[in-house]
């Protein structure tokens, strides 16, 4: 097991795309649960019907890209309003039941035969980037980076322009929540009913960050689908969801560095684990079982995560215990 | 505590860094490569075998695959560039022809960029389907309607249309189906709302215990050997580890107590381990009902050893409600892929269940093996009435979950309760398992999809009372399988998550709730 090139290689994704994509996502979900104290379990619909917004635009309609993305972002507004308007006026736990069983409803009519002239079924969409490459500075067959730690010209076009999403949204998050908005919404988390005896619309305000944080979530679906090039609907299966709550929680909840510490570390780890279960494998200590079963492990692994840092970390890398220690209302 | 959890890790860190190894291999990550995944039109969760798939740089041929047993297939290329990918028309099993669209006549071109390894999709579907054009819908409707089997991943449960073909005779058919798929909703849901109703918690790992049930009854019921010994083993010693805890607790002194729930959960284990290791000698097997009794007392001792051993430490720690949820899809995902790894993805039947000769009652038509769901359902159902109704426990369980605080200072043990809520929901959802696998497929995803219309069924009746998953269950059921008249198999669950946001929004404290549960 050469654990110096497991090590580079697990860095290397901590620094990727897929990991700007996930941070962005769970820069959404920190808005959601971090700042206003809504559990959704269901974010990655909202990625879902993002990434479909850009498919389905360039793919099937010939559209130009900026209107796939516009697409995909209306998609995340509507799906944020029929879920928020029948949930968010009851208890936290009707929101999270709902969005978890949207999420994966919304997955399987997409993926199923009637829908298939629109959404490739099963199949999913492909040749979806053309117009994002053309805009492309950097030479594609070219590595950019030193030794190990290098991408391709693509993947680091894909790279900066999400990393720099990443960013605006980060300090859109931090004024926000600097606002007399935030102090609201971060009320509603403390106390709702405090909150609502304050004269404020609660309701619309946990919409508005609803609404806010499923556009953020859709945003990170668009540019998966940029940076795949082409999509499939059995990759937003419920786990990426799970895999953006323990981003969130590793992180730290209501910490506007969070989800971004979160991601990276989240993928140094998940590709730090796979790359010693296969070198192990590879040494012949894990006589039972196969290599298609180190997935497996690792999701597990990434729920064990999830219970062990609630329990003994709630606060994640860099929270406030205290903020984390709020109630269901 | 947490220096221990540092020294250990530490330890790992070290032990891998020190130990010596072969190089690994070439870096993965790079090259070119084209790679795809070939489905059968009639059932997409299964690959098709021996499609030949050449690609070509020019007139040269780079390199050729030939799909595997689950229809994957992978070529490397030597740099980037244009690529004409052919497909072996010949290989291609006779009932199928390539999908025209991306590929033409078996051929297409793709553009590979350096480092990619790029999906290419070919599509199959049945013969005579491009007869109406390629632009038409393609045949899934005529294939979905046809068999539980086409169902796959897009439906839960495909209706089995029976002989008649007038409207009356398919809504009959199809509201005997609905009656039948409700009632496991509510026998698995049934444990969801309890625990609701004790402890405030979703449990959003119910559905897992679900799939537990069924994975385990198929183990025993096709023959357990190492495995199945070593896993009733260890059930066994933290069955009693739990019984221990529970029964005993108020008489015996605190330390024997630990001790002696220590001593029956190593004893389990060092028994499983023995067993495991004499492995396929002890070879035995059971029919399906012992082997469904044997994983409802299995699923009983999980929901228990869960409450005992991770809610209760969890409660008295005061960890907050919303806490607990995410340490519940914890569990799940854990739960999940656990039963992934030591069952396999594959998608089994109960072995001699399938093919059976339909009863005729009228206009409907029924496998013998329905009719013995609908008898053991039913009956449950009622007896679990009756516990709830007549039995001390059952009133104790109604009244904690009427109001914890209340049922606590009138003298009764809500932990005791919890415990009991928890192993009868755990039993209940497992055999729910076995009744859903019965009259579909066993797979480790069925649970988690079961989840979503018990979600449904919990809400439609009211969060947190055992009557209310019953009526929700049935309703749920009988909507998404009555949707299938108008609508296609694959909405049937977006019908149910409709009527649950309806519901939410006309009365969202479901048909049995009282109205100031909610906020």
């Amino acid at each position: 097991m050469d654990i110096l090139s497991i090590l580079a290689e697990s860095t290397r994704s901590a620094f990727g795309p897929i990991a700007a994509i996930y941070a962005l996502a769970a820069i959404g979900l920190n808005i959601h649960f971090g700042y206003t104290g809504l559990l959704n379990f269901g974010q990655v619909g909202f990625m879902l019907v993002g990434a479909y917004g850009v498919g389905i635009s360039v793919a099937v309609f010939d559209l130009p890209l900026a209107a796939g993305f516009g697409v995909g972002l209306l998609c995340a507004l509507v799906l944020a309003l029929l879920l928020g308007i029948p949930t968010l006026r009851l208890r936290a736990d009707y929101l999270s039941i709902t969005t978890i069983a949207a999420a994966e409803v919304i997955r399987l009519v997409y993926r199923a035969g009637f829908a298939e002239p629109l959404t490739g079924g099963a199949f999913g969409l492909q040749n979806l980037s053309a117009d994002f490459r053309t805009l492309n500075p950097f030479e594609a067959g070219e590595r950019y980076g030193f030794g190990l730690l290098a991408y391709n010209g693509n993947h680091l076009w894909v790279l900066v322009v999400t990393w720099g999403l990443v960013a605006v949204m980060a300090g859109l998050t931090w004024m926000l929540m600097h606002s007399p908005w935030g102090r609201v919404i971060k009320g509603i988390r403390e106390d709702e009913d405090a909150v609502r005896s304050l004269g404020k619309n609660v309701f619309a305000y946990k919409m508005q960050a609803l609404v806010l944080g499923g556009l953020i979530g859709s945003l990170a679906g668009c540019m998966l689908a940029v940076y795949q090039a082409s999509i499939q609907p059995d990759q937003f299966k419920p786990q990426v969801t799970f895999f953006l709550w323990v981003i969130l929680l590793l992180g730290g909840a209501g910490r506007v560095f969070g989800p971004i510490l979160g991601a990276m570390a989240f993928w140094f780890l998940m590709t730090f684990t796979d790359g010693v279960l296969q070198g192990m494998g590879a040494l012949g200590w894990l006589p039972f079982l196969d290599s298609p079963d180190y997935g497996a492990i690792q999701l597990a692994f990434a729920g064990l995560m999830l219970v062990v840092l609630i329990v003994f970390r709630p606060q994640g890398i860099i929270g406030d215990r205290k903020e984390m220690l709020v109630n269901v209302k | 505590m947490r220096t221990r959890l540092v020294t250990v890790l530490l330890a790992l860190i070290t032990a891998i860094l020190v130990i010596p190894g072969p190089v690994a291999a070439a870096d993965e990550q790079g090259g070119e490569a084209l790679h795809g995944r070939i489905l059968n039109p009639d059932n997409r969760d299964q690959g098709v075998e021996g499609i030949g798939i050449t690609v070509y740089d020019g007139e040269d041929e780079i390199g050729a695959a030939e799909t595997d047993s689950d229809g994957m297939w992978e070529v490397e290329l030597p740099e980037p560039g244009t690529y004409r990918v052919v497909v072996d028309q010949e290989s291609v099993p006779s009932e199928f022809v390539v999908r025209e669209g991306i590929v033409v006549d078996g051929e297409t071109e793709v553009d590979v960029e350096a480092d990619d390894r790029r999906p290419l999709i070919v599509a199959l579907e049945g013969v005579g389907a491009d007869e109406g054009g390629a632009s038409a819908t393609p045949s899934d409707d005529a294939s979905d309607d046809s068999g539980g089997e086409a169902a796959g991943e897009d439906g839960a449960i495909a209706p089995t249309t029976g002989g008649g073909n007038s409207f009356g005779a398919k809504f009959l058919q199809l509201t005997v189906s609905g009656i039948l798929f409700g009632l496991v909703i509510a026998i698995s849901a049934i444990g969801l709302s309890l625990i609701f109703g004790t402890t405030k918690m979703i449990n959003f790992a119910h559905g897992d215990m679900v799939t537990f049930g069924a994975m385990v009854a198929l183990l025993f019921s096709t023959g357990a050997a190492g495995l199945g010994n070593s896993l009733l083993a260890i059930f066994a010693g933290i069955g009693i580890a739990v019984l221990i805890g529970g029964l005993l607790e108020s008489r015996l002194p605190r330390t024997t107590l630990i001790v002696a729930q220590w001593v029956a959960i190593f004893g389990g284990i060092a028994l499983a381990t023995t067993l495991g290791v004499m492995g396929d000698s002890i070879q035995w097997q059971v029919p399906l009902w012992l082997a469904a009794g044997i994983a409802v007392v299995m699923g009983a001792v999980l929901g228990g050893t869960m409450e005992r051993y991770i809610w209760r430490p969890l409660r008295h720690r005061n960890v907050a409600l919303i806490q607990m949820f995410i340490v519940s899809i914890g569990l799940a995902l854990i739960l999940r892929h656990v039963i992934l790894v030591i069952f396999g993805a594959g998608r089994n039947r109960y072995a001699g269940y399938q093919i059976q000769e339909l009863v005729q009652f009228g206009p409907v038509a029924m496998a013998p093996r329905d009719l013995v769901i609908m008898g053991v359902a039913i009956a449950v159902l009622v007896a679990v009435a009756c516990l709830l109704q007549f039995t001390r426990i059952g009133k104790a369980m109604r009244a904690v979950s009427d109001n914890r605080d209340l049922a606590e200072s009138s003298g009764i043990n809500v932990d005791r309760v919890t415990l009991y809520v928890w192993g009868l929901g755990g039993g209940l959802a497992a055999l729910g398992g076995v009744l859903y696998g019965l009259n579909q497929v066993v797979e480790y995803e069925m649970g988690f999809r079961l989840l979503l219309l018990m979600f449904a069924a919990v809400i439609l009746g009211g969060l947190g009372t055992a009557y209310g998953a019953m009526v929700g269950g049935l309703a749920v059921g009988l909507v998404a399988m009555l949707s299938t008249l108008w609508f296609p198999s694959q909405l049937m669950q977006a019908w149910a998550l409709a009527l649950m946001i309806l519901m939410l929004l006309v009365r969202p404290q479901g048909l049995l709730g009282r109205r100031e549960r909610v906020g």
